[in-house]
């Protein structure tokens, strides 16, 4: 235990953020929230509420959930039972709730899932003109502005193909920030990324989170859920089984699964 | 220790140029270089004497077979008969306007298979180009005499056939494709129905049907236009196949391709035309001319239900009193005009595999 203490010890301290959370502005709801793949019951009775600003940092081993359940939210899966409401609107069959839905919440994935058929100022244009409207100008513009926040400018007229795994995570960050959203959900964003590549993301995911985007992230990078989370969730077995601020969370583990989990994360 | 940088050298002799090639292609393995020997006999036996059926021993000036003196092929017979092998029946005194019409429609393709030109251009060419070919050879205005199709035929009447297929089993197929991998179970079932009825038929059975049995459900004295006949079940055939190729093609797109484009808020059709569709053809470019190969073929079997296309020309020729055994000739010549097209269909789907291979990494 004591190994694992020092390795808490030195996950980077939460570090402040000066932009005004607003948590008692619920921008996502789940409520007892139910699903079943067949006779799997994958997700069991999930209560959430994440506020403005607010980011939340989902952890937990594989098969526990985790994916499914902020796939919910932006209808990439449907549930049986319960209700997701995103920013009031409920997530259901209805077009127009979904395409509110869709314009307000964006999503970042494990394989980043480019599209190689265009270039990467393509990639980030295609939404905006042919969803929401926008002149190509507009378009590229804004689109300049996201590749130069996640310092990969002078990549936009290349084929994702052709860049790095962490580059290619990058540009789909960019690419989901083009249509404003005020959810971004993260799906395990570092996962498929070579070790000496997840630092350049998690920079650009922390800027993000100071920049007070609500954020939901399935991640296993401990230190970033220190740094920035507000909230740290664990889910095992489709349920959620412990939630705390990240202090807590890491030194004052209550449940015995949790303990386990973090000891297996942190020995190495 | 520190090493020098080493300038690059010149590799060996035996590894350059053309000795490297004959080394590593012909000669690299015993069995190889058996083969080697073998294929060498092999042209030695062929080439000489089909070189002399073909040239040295053949026939090329006069007007009748009885000029056809030497041992070689009677190309006289080719030349005598090349209008009717082109046009078919066509009028002799309107055959510009097939020329025309053929010309109009390859500047049609070629301006779609071009890559300088815009997707409006291409649509535009497409659109409008085939339909003033088809009323310039259709006539009957203007002073221009009215050419029924029955007089429609030879190499005209086979890439109209074609040319028709492709183009108008494309969208069908597309349609059916996707219609098969929808999530509504009406769409679907009818559309796994519709692919597998005509999959399991041969073409030679729809165009009866067409000929034969269609007319049948038509009140009397509605003639409907043997050819109308023959493009639609060729087009409803053809659409089974390239829907079965695209299909392959949506295959291999990831579940991710999907889920992203959702989650950028891309409606169904926005996501298949912008994105799915786009990477699925790609893959199934390969398949696809395939398909329009063996369409461009199987247009042959029109000549069961009376049309004249240019193998069907050739054996009407043949059997001509005047130009009796002849038929090698013709078979020859027809077996080179359709080497001619598929060989071309093939190198294009080859340059555009490459076009727009994105794995590339220069």
């Amino acid at each position: 235990m004591s190994d694992q203490n020092k390795i808490i010890e030195e996950l980077p301290k939460k570090e402040i953020i000066e932009n005004s959370k607003d948590l008692s502005k619920k921008m996502i709801e789940l409520d007892n929230l139910n699903k079943w793949y067949g006779e799997f019951h994958v997700l069991k009775d999930i209560n959430l509420k994440v506020g403005e600003g607010e980011i939340v940092v989902v952890a937990g081993p594989s098969g526990s959930g985790k994916s499914t359940m902020i796939r919910c939210i932006n209808r990439l899966e449907e549930y049986q039972e319960g209700i997701i409401k995103v920013k009031g609107v409920e997530v259901n069959s209805d077009v127009k709730n979904l395409r509110e839905i869709r314009s307000n919440v964006a999503m970042v994935f494990q394989h980043f899932n480019l599209f190689p058929h265009l270039s990467i100022i393509d990639n980030l244009t295609l939404a905006p003109v042919h969803v929401y409207g926008k002149s190509t100008k507009e378009a590229r513009e804004t689109a300049m502005y996201y590749l130069n926040r996640v310092n990969i400018a002078e990549q936009a007229d290349k084929f994702p193909n052709q860049l790095s795994g962490g580059q290619q995570q990058r540009v789909a960050i960019a690419r989901a920030l083009c249509k404003s959203p005020d959810i971004m959900l993260f799906d395990e964003p570092t996962s498929a990324l070579d070790p000496e590549m997840i630092g350049e993301v998690l920079d650009v995911m922390i800027g993000l989170a100071k920049e007070g985007k609500t954020m939901v992230c399935v991640t296993h990078e401990m230190g970033f859920a220190r740094k920035v989370a507000d909230r740290v969730i664990f889910m095992d077995a489709g349920q959620i089984v412990e939630e705390n601020e990240p202090e807590t969370f890491f030194n004052n583990p209550e449940s015995d699964r949790l303990k386990t989990f973090l000891e297996q994360i942190l020995a190495h | 220790m520190v090493y020098d940088l080493k300038s690059a050298k010149e590799p060996p002799l035996k590894e350059r140029g053309a000795i490297a090639w004959i080394r590593h292609n012909l000669l690299s393995t015993p069995l190889n270089i058996i083969l080697t020997l073998v294929s060498i006999w092999l042209l030695y036996i062929i080439l000489p004497p089909l070189f002399n059926w073909f040239v040295l021993d053949a026939n090329f000036a006069g007007t009748t077979k009885a000029e056809c003196t030497n041992d070689g092929a009677c190309w006289v017979f080719i030349n005598q008969k090349l209008k009717l092998f082109i046009y078919g029946f066509y009028p002799e005194s309107e055959l510009w306007r097939a020329n025309l019409a053929i010309l109009l429609s390859g500047l049609a393709i070629f301006l779609v298979a071009s890559e300088k030109t815009s997707v409006k251009i291409k649509a535009t060419a497409l659109l409008i180009l085939p339909t003033i070919s088809t009323i310039l050879l259709i006539g009957g205005f203007l002073g221009l005499e009215h050419v029924a199709t029955d007089r429609w035929g030879g190499l005209l009447l086979t890439l109209i056939i074609s040319f028709v297929g492709i183009i108008a089993s494309f969208p069908l197929g597309l349609l059916f494709a996707l219609g098969r991998q929808s999530k509504m179970p009406i769409v679907k079932t009818l559309s796994v129905f519709y692919i597998e009825l005509i999959r399991g038929v041969p073409l030679i059975t729809l165009l009866f049907m067409a000929s034969v049995v269609l007319p049948l459900f038509f009140p009397d004295g509605v003639d409907f236009n043997k050819l109308m006949r023959a493009l639609i079940a060729i087009t409803l055939f053809q659409a089974a196949y390239v829907a079965e190729n695209i299909r392959g093609g949506l295959q291999a797109i990831p579940k991710g391709q999907y889920e992203a484009s959702s989650a950028l808020g891309l409606t169904y059709w926005k996501q298949m035309r912008l994105v799915i569709l786009p990477q699925a053809i790609k893959v199934a470019i390969p398949n696809l001319v395939g398909s329009f190969i063996a369409l461009f073929m199987d247009t042959s079997l029109v000549m069961i239900i009376g049309l004249y296309d240019v193998l069907s020309t050739v054996t009407l020729a043949s059997s001509d009193r005047d130009w009796l055994g002849l038929g090698t000739e013709g078979f020859v010549f027809v077996a080179i005009i359709y080497w001619v097209f598929n060989f071309a269909m093939s190198r294009y789907s080859v340059k555009l595999e490459k076009k727009l291979d994105t794995n590339r990494r220069d």
